[in-house]
């Protein structure tokens, strides 16, 4: 590995890594420095007078501010989140409980939108500025304008109610059991342990929800796509291709796509953080049980902790994902080892 | 100026959907300008009960039918459009209104003020905006004005980035160094120069922003933790309605149509707006 490309990429880790410290700050501010008391916040929308007291006493928050901030980053570099008083467990353990199904959701949903995304994308721009060009357009202006809470509900009238294809809300019936966890993502589980039946009824509960939640993540990918294809096929390695009579097949699949893929890469980047985002919206419609549902139930309960864990979390997702593309770009695309 | 306008009109008018996104915008805005004089059950604004008339289907005296308190469902997304709208563009307004100035600061000045201005904004888009926007609202408390102001407070960044990456640009281009050599001062050239030669990218992004915003206030509404009943917002209404499912779905139906009629419209309009007045730009 070349000198210029481990700076790049010592500059990029070293970034992160004061992001998520300016991460935790922001969100220790939101906590503090909110017209709440953070005393009160942290005992819960029910407590009295005497219970919040406690609580300032207990998490330390009649302390200078300095050293709550203290206590906070060093709490939170051993994995505490402090305690969910909805559920009674500690954050952390929510955490891990639920985020499993979310990470499942995101990934399929990340699969329909890359594997619808890029192909639309491509012919969209072979048709360019013709009626299929338009009508994917809408499509993809649609995907961002659409509410995802509703175009849920849309679905689960339509294949759910009226149609009765697939299931409603949730992640399994609750008849069946789930498979042993081994990776906790359930479609894995089901088929690592050769548990087909429940490896189709899964895949029929988390359908709906991973449509929804790809929709946007679809749109993107087939803008850019579009884009850069438009631009790849104008590009003269193209056109050189073509006098050399190399089938088009080949030129639109190999030279033109291999490097519109790149901008993509970035997209998906970018979207991961905004899908695991959307989930709170997603998982409300579908019942299904994630942190996103578990944030959303929390925010609405009054139980503060649970919603700041879980803006970490997602923070977290959000800028791991752009590291990656960023440190994939780097390895991809010499030129941006410069900057 | 004049023929710039014509020709961008006439730009927009080839394109099926700007033409599609100005239909829609012209009528939303109309809806909410006309709204209360228009609307078939007047004294169903505010709120109020006729529990005779609950959950009925559409019909012509409802065409939307009514809700579960009896009240014309019609009337209340016709009123949600002038909520929506209000509350759309003030966030956009407000966050342009803190970022933009900040951004073309950054941009100019350049150094340590730049670093600052541009580490917060960093760290600001470093989280998803609905992720803390529902984290403000925790914090906040639930309702339609922390909603807004946890949304403004999402929202400035973007235009910090927007504002700065333009002033970076024309920063160096030989009309603002004849400025200063002539011996402008920097208000001025901020004024007259830098501020007109951003417009056309900062009209496409509060175009759209506008769309995007209605879109978050309803997200928020609909997970109960913005407008409240019985204020008549879009997303607080679905987030009803959805008890009602699937019986009564006109419930459900008609305030999610306005919504995404809404942002469709200005995701459009801003979309063409960007092909002619900013056709260079990246079209993420």
């Amino acid at each position: 590995m070349d000198r210029r490309l481990t700076a790049y990429l010592l500059r990029r880790v070293a970034l992160a890594g004061v992001m998520l410290f300016g991460l935790v700050c922001m969100t220790f501010v939101i906590a503090n420095v909110a017209p709440n008391d953070p005393a009160a916040l942290a005992a819960g929308p029910d407590a009295g007078r005497s219970q919040i007291e406690q609580a300032r006493r207990d998490y330390g928050l009649d302390r200078p501010l300095p050293e709550q901030f203290w206590r906070y980053v060093s709490g939170l570099a051993r994995g505490e989140l402090g305690r969910s008083i909805a559920t009674g467990r500690s954050v952390g353990q929510d955490l891990a409980r639920y985020f499993p199904a979310t990470l499942e959701l995101c990934l399929l949903a990340m699969l329909i939108g890359l594997s619808v995304g890029v192909p639309l994308g491509v012919l969209s721009a072979l048709m360019k500025d013709r009626w299929v060009d338009h009508l994917t357009r809408i499509f993809a202006v649609s995907g961002i304008a659409l509410p995802p809470f509703w175009f849920g509900l849309l679905l689960q009238l339509t294949f759910a109610t009226a149609l009765g294809w697939l299931p409603t809300s949730g992640r399994l019936s609750v008849m069946t059991e789930p498979p042993d966890p081994i990776t906790g993502l359930l479609l894995t589980d089901a088929l690592l342990r050769g548990q087909w039946g429940v490896f189709g009824e899964g895949l029929s509960y988390i359908l709906l929800p991973a449509i929804v939640l790809s929709f946007p993540c679809l749109a993107s990918i087939l803008r850019v796509n579009r884009a850069e294809m438009v631009e790849a096929l104008r590009a003269d390695y193209v056109m050189s291709a073509q006098a050399h009579g190399v089938n088009p097949w080949r030129i639109v699949c190999v030279h033109a796509l291999r490097n519109a893929m790149l901008p993509t890469l970035a997209i998906i980047g970018l979207r991961w953080g905004w899908m695991m985002s959307s989930t709170v919206l997603v998982e409300t419609v579908f019942d299904w049980p994630g942190i996103g549902l578990y944030a959303v139930s929390s925010a609405i309960a009054g139980d503060f902790k649970p919603v700041m864990g879980v803006t970490l979390i997602i923070g977290l997702n959000f800028m791991a994902a752009n590291l990656i593309v960023d440190l994939l770009y780097g390895v991809l695309d010499p030129r941006l080892r410069e900057g | 100026m004049g023929r710039k306008f014509r020709l961008a009109l006439w730009l927009l008018s080839r394109s099926f959907a700007s033409m599609l996104g100005i239909a829609l915008v012209v009528s939303i805005v109309t809806l909410a300008l006309i709204g209360p004089w228009i609307v078939p059950y007047p004294d169903h604004v505010a709120g109020g009960i006729d529990l005779a008339n609950k959950l009925q289907p559409p019909s012509a005296a409802h065409w939307f039918g009514t809700d579960e308190v009896g009240l014309d469902i019609l009337t209340r997304v016709i009123i949600g459009a002038r909520v929506s709208l209000l509350v759309g563009v003030a966030i956009t307004l407000s966050a342009a209104a803190i970022g933009v100035p900040l951004g073309i600061l950054a941009g100019l000045l350049g150094g340590p003020v730049r670093e600052a201005i541009m580490r917060l904004t960093d760290l600001f888009l470093s989280v998803p905006g609905l992720v803390l926007a529902i984290a403000l609202v925790a914090a906040l408390g639930a309702g339609i004005v922390n909603a807004m102001i946890a949304l403004i407070l999402v929202w400035w960044p973007g235009y910090v980035r927007l504002a700065e990456s333009k002033a970076l640009s024309i920063r160096s281009e030989p009309y603002i160094e004849a400025a200063r050599v002539a011996g402008a001062s920097t208000a001025r050239i901020l004024w007259r120069h830098v501020l007109p030669n951003s417009l056309s990218p900062l009209i496409v992004k509060m175009s759209m922003d506008i769309g995007q915003a209605i879109l978050a206030v309803a997200s928020l509404g609909f997970l109960g933790l913005g407008a409240r009943p019985p204020t008549p917002e879009w997303g607080a209404m679905i987030s009803i309605a959805r008890g009602y499912l699937p019986e009564w779905w006109w419930y459900a139906i008609f305030p999610g149509a306005f919504i995404y009629a809404a942002v469709l419209g200005f995701n459009l309009l801003g979309d063409g707006l960007r092909d002619i007045l900013d056709p260079k730009s990246n079209r993420g």
